[in-house]
């Protein structure tokens, strides 16, 4: 990969979908909006999380439907990071601590 | 494409020199970006905000995160962003004519077309129920076609990655 936002991809953990979500302190919501392709939303989760292609499909599809989706969680930092790369691949993606 | 592409590159690039210019981040090079949201509708929906701020009272402590989330993280997402502009303007030949890309770049492809999508489709108010055609007198006709035919070659494009 050419930059150093996506060379992460590579150190991202792909088994971050097993993880129990529950006692992780933050969330990455990813939102729904008009210009995003299903697709693209789907083969974005692939690639920066990992996750299969049903897996994927299902986050993508809760966005689509359910107005939006946890697609990753854990520390403060690992969240921010998830932020980011979202935000350089064109998703509209934002963290928060479960109340 | 190249000129969408090209229009794009220019206006993150002069977001990228609204940066703070201090002599830590020239020592460390760690670069810190602005840490308020862009005025401009596109760039903000490019660089969006880490927390959401749309209630009619956010949380301060959010605002306050949010500002810091962007001053440390905007200059990464800004300069992946560039990275992908200038590897279609260095793949896509300035007369057209056929291309092949390697994984790699029609990755980088499929981003950027997706910023130039983002940006064009923020500026036409793209809505999810918008009709395939709006009226001929609308202002806005003669750039959505050139927004469905990105679309088509994101699309394809994806399909071919995800093949």
């Amino acid at each position: 990969m050419t930059t150093p936002v996506e060379s992460e991809q590579t150190q991202a953990s792909p088994a971050g979908a097993e993880t129990a979500e529950e006692d992780k302190p933050w969330q990455t919501i990813v939102w729904n909006d008009p210009v995003n392709l299903m697709s693209y939303v789907t083969y974005v989760f692939q690639k920066l999380f990992g996750y299969s292609r049903d897996q994927a499909t299902k986050l993508m599809l809760d966005v689509h439907h359910k107005g939006r989706a946890i697609v990753s969680s854990g520390s403060k930092e690992k969240v921010e990071g998830d932020v980011a790369r979202l935000h350089a691949a064109g998703l509209w993606a934002t963290m928060q601590r479960p109340a | 494409m190249r000129g969408l592409v090209s229009q794009l590159q220019d206006m993150l690039e002069a977001r990228a020199e609204e940066a703070p210019q201090d002599e830590l981040a020239e020592l460390t090079g760690i670069k810190a970006g602005p840490s308020s949201s862009p005025n401009d509708p596109v760039l903000s929906r490019l660089l969006p905000d880490f927390h959401r701020l749309d209630d009619d009272q956010p949380d301060q402590s959010e605002v306050d995160s949010s500002a810091a989330l962007r001053s440390l993280h905007e200059p990464e997402v800004l300069e992946a962003k560039t990275g992908v502009a200038a590897m279609v303007l260095d793949t896509c030949p300035p007369g057209g004519g056929e291309v092949r890309l390697s994984l790699e770049q029609a990755d980088a492809w499929a981003s950027a077309l997706n910023d130039v999508r983002l940006a064009l489709g923020t500026a036409l108010d793209v809505t999810e129920d918008m009709p395939e055609e709006l009226p001929e007198d609308d202002p806005r006709t003669p750039h959505l076609g050139v927004y469905h035919w990105l679309t088509w070659v994101q699309e394809s494009m994806i399909q071919a990655l995800s093949g």
